[in-house]
């Protein structure tokens, strides 16, 4: 059982590499939770000391004391001293310093080691200290500070074997107990920095590697073209590689379909597995390409070093509307999809700039909003050019994408002036220094994002898939109706009763219909108009394919246009509503968000449709 | 010699940390620049200036970090140039 295992928690500050050493400590066997009733994630995994002595590693937040600014930090500092609920207190830490960054690593290291637990210290990322032409003495550095000190290079798995020796000794050989000292903060400072000084014994200009990228990278021009090509390519990325995949997964359970189809015969059951459990399922799957390859951009310029970069680059935009460039990558990752945008904006410190972050997501044109545009855009807008190299249809879909970060940015402001009563952003951040990542490091994130993502939005989905394939198909209709089954069901009869309520932004009962199933995911509209319009076609792209012309006979161009404001606003995605829920702790902010959306969306449809028709559209 | 604020620290110059306002900085952002190491006596060097015109945040050297911050902010820190 792991709960008689010793337990040794690795600290350390941010980007001293620490997850790293994880890493290279427990390899892929690990395990991710949150601890109770907090979201900040709890990793855990498992080694064995050179003796065969297992022992249980836990991979604490990074933290610069363990006087918390963060919630990350708070655990840290609770786990350390014993007094996390239903956490046990570590029986020994081995505590993470870059080696690069002593003077100021080192302050935190003096405080753990003053809590008098069996310590061993890692002097991570040597090489690197190197590379900036700095020489360290572990053995000086032991000797002041009165712990073992072991050099290391997590990612390259130097010093792993000496560490797990020393930890060894420590686990059964604990060190006297001392009283605490408590030191003040500038005594510590002080201590922190006469240590540095004597366990540097070389110190030379280096290669300044850092200092000649951000150059170039933190360039007032030249910094913002980077990165908006960088953007441009990841865009491309995430869309253009995901084709492929996204064609295999749909395939994949077409086939699987097709096979239930033929060896079960019609019957409630078959529809259930056909219709809701694999219907269900596969519209989970099917965001997975897209997902892994921005999580793979967004890990990599993560490891490298870029991304506070990127932050720097874009913090004077986003302090315009009340947030920071700390808000930047979520939103980012928003337009591919909103779950992992959410899921990224635990690396926000400030709260309330974490929450209108989370709030305003939604609004990013994810790529499931793209399958319905397609459709009302082909349908309704003529292809024509306006201009060298500009069509028509592209410019209203960029109106559209363009609409939305408006609309995000207006929120944004008015949620930090109103919602949150955020007095002001705040940046401040640590920028590391650059460094080649390790590829197994990378395959393992997004390994572990994809699991996450899969149970956490997965299981969500599928429940709702499974609750709108019931409302869509009881009661059964009766032999020989006149009627189809979508409007004689329950969803049917909801349609019938948001319909009033639609009706006066220029929406009509089939669109009501739509609306229900979309909630699932916004693309199940596309399907679910060809069900309203008995289209049965194999495939969403089919649908769309012969839809478009029906749409354009029977609908008025004021209530396609309407159609489309709709969708830039309404939350339409329970998954998105089940992760803001996970990531509040709670229904107060999913709801307020639900109903803010829903009411932006009915405003922009209602203005549309009648400033449509004032037109005579 | 005339205190200079971070801010205004001309790019690739050193200076000491005299004084810091901290009555100026909200608390948090306080908090978290004492754990990034910038407080009184500590080395920096200005290194960037923010995007385009705005020429904000800036990123400065403390001791042997990077760090990020907002002119706001840096403005209420007071340095001495060193040579």
């Amino acid at each position: 059982m792991s709960g008689t295992l010793p337990l040794v928690a690795l600290v350390g500050n941010p980007n001293s590499g620490k997850s790293s050493l994880f890493n290279a400590l427990t390899g892929a066997r690990q395990k991710i939770a949150n601890y109770p009733g907090v979201t900040v994630e709890r990793k855990s995994g498992r080694t064995a000391l050179p003796d065969g002595r297992p022992v249980e590693l836990l991979d604490l937040p990074g933290a610069y004391s363990l006087q918390p600014d963060s919630l990350d930090e708070a655990v840290t500092r609770d786990v350390v001293l014993g007094k996390f609920p239903g956490q046990r207190r570590p029986e020994a830490l081995i505590i993470v310093v870059d080696a690069g960054n002593l003077d100021n690593h080192l302050r935190f290291a003096i405080e753990l080691i003053a809590q008098g637990l069996p310590v061993v210290l890692a002097l991570n990322m040597v090489d690197l200290a190197e590379r900036d032409g700095l020489e360290i003495d572990p053995t000086v550095l032991g000797d002041e500070l009165g712990v073992p000190v072991v050099s290391t290079v997590a990612v390259r798995k130097r010093g792993l074997d000496q560490l797990l020796i020393m930890l060894g000794e420590a686990l059964t050989n604990p060190r006297p107990e001392e009283a605490v000292v408590s030191e003040s903060r500038k005594q510590i400072t002080e201590r922190a920095h006469r240590i540095a000084n004597r366990a540097i014994v070389n110190e030379t200009q280096g290669r300044q590697w850092t200092r000649r990228l951000d150059a170039i990278l933190l360039h007032p021009v030249g910094g913002v073209a980077i990165l908006l090509a960088l953007l441009f390519v990841m865009f491309q990325a995430v869309y253009g590689w995901s084709e492929a995949p996204i064609g295999w997964i749909e395939g994949g359970f077409a086939a699987l379909t097709g096979t239930i189809k033929t060896q079960i015969p019609d019957s409630l059951l078959r529809s259930f597995l056909t219709d809701g459990v694999i219907a269900g399922v596969g519209s989970v799957v099917v965001f997975l390409p897209q997902i892994l390859i921005l999580f793979l951009f967004i890990l990599l310029l993560e490891a490298t070093g870029y991304m506070t970069r990127a932050a720097f680059v874009m913090d004077r935009m986003m302090a315009a509307v009340g947030l920071s460039g700390h808000s930047f990558i979520p939103l980012l990752s928003s337009f591919a999809c909103a779950i992992p945008g959410i899921m990224a904006t635990r690396s926000i410190m400030d709260q309330k700039e974490r929450l209108a972050t989370i709030l305003i997501a939604p609004l990013m044109t994810c790529s499931a909003r793209l399958p319905v545009y397609t459709l009302i855009i082909g349908a309704f807008i003529p292809v024509q050019s306006i201009g060298p190299g500009i069509g028509l249809q592209g410019l209203v879909l960029f109106a559209l994408y363009l609409f939305g970060i408006i609309g995000a940015m207006l929120a944004a402001a008015v949620i930090q002036r109103f919602v949150t009563q955020s007095r002001s952003s705040s940046f401040l951040i640590e920028m590391p220094r650059y460094q080649l990542p390790r590829l197994s490091d990378i395959a393992l994130g997004l390994w572990q994002r994809a699991w996450v993502f899969l149970r956490r939005a997965g299981t969500i989905i599928f429940v709702a898939s499974i609750i709108l394939w019931a409302l869509l198909s009881f009661p059964k209709v009766p032999e020989g109706s006149s009627q189809n089954q979508v409007e004689y069901s329950i969803a049917g009869h909801i349609s019938d009763a948001i319909e009033p309520v639609v009706r006066p932004i220029g929406f009509n009962h089939d669109i009501a219909l739509a609306l229900i199933p979309a909630m699932a995911a916004r693309e199940v509209a596309v399907s679910a108009l060809g069900t309203a319009y008995a289209i049965d076609a194999e495939d969403d792209e089919q649908a769309a394919l012969r839809l478009g012309p029906q749409l354009a006979a029977k609908w008025s161009l004021a209530t396609a246009l309407a159609f489309l404001a709709w969708f830039i606003f309404a939350p339409q995605c329970i998954s998105t509503i089940a992760v803001t829920r996970r990531e509040t702790n709670g229904w107060k902010w999913p709801i307020f968000m639900v109903v803010y959306l829903f009411a932006l969306a009915y405003l922009a449809a209602g203005i549309t449709y009648w400033t449509a028709v004032s037109f005579g559209l | 010699m005339t205190p200079v604020q971070l801010d205004e620290l001309p790019l690739k110059s050193r200076a000491r940390v005299q004084t810091i306002d901290w009555a100026v900085i909200p608390e948090s952002e306080g908090h978290r620049l004492r754990s990034l190491g910038l407080e009184e006596g500590v080395e920096v060097e200005a290194l960037h200036k923010g995007i385009l015109l705005w020429r904000d945040p800036i990123a400065v050297r403390v001791g042997r970090m990077r760090i990020a911050l907002r002119r706001k902010v840096a403005s209420a820190i007071f340095c001495e140039l060193t040579l």
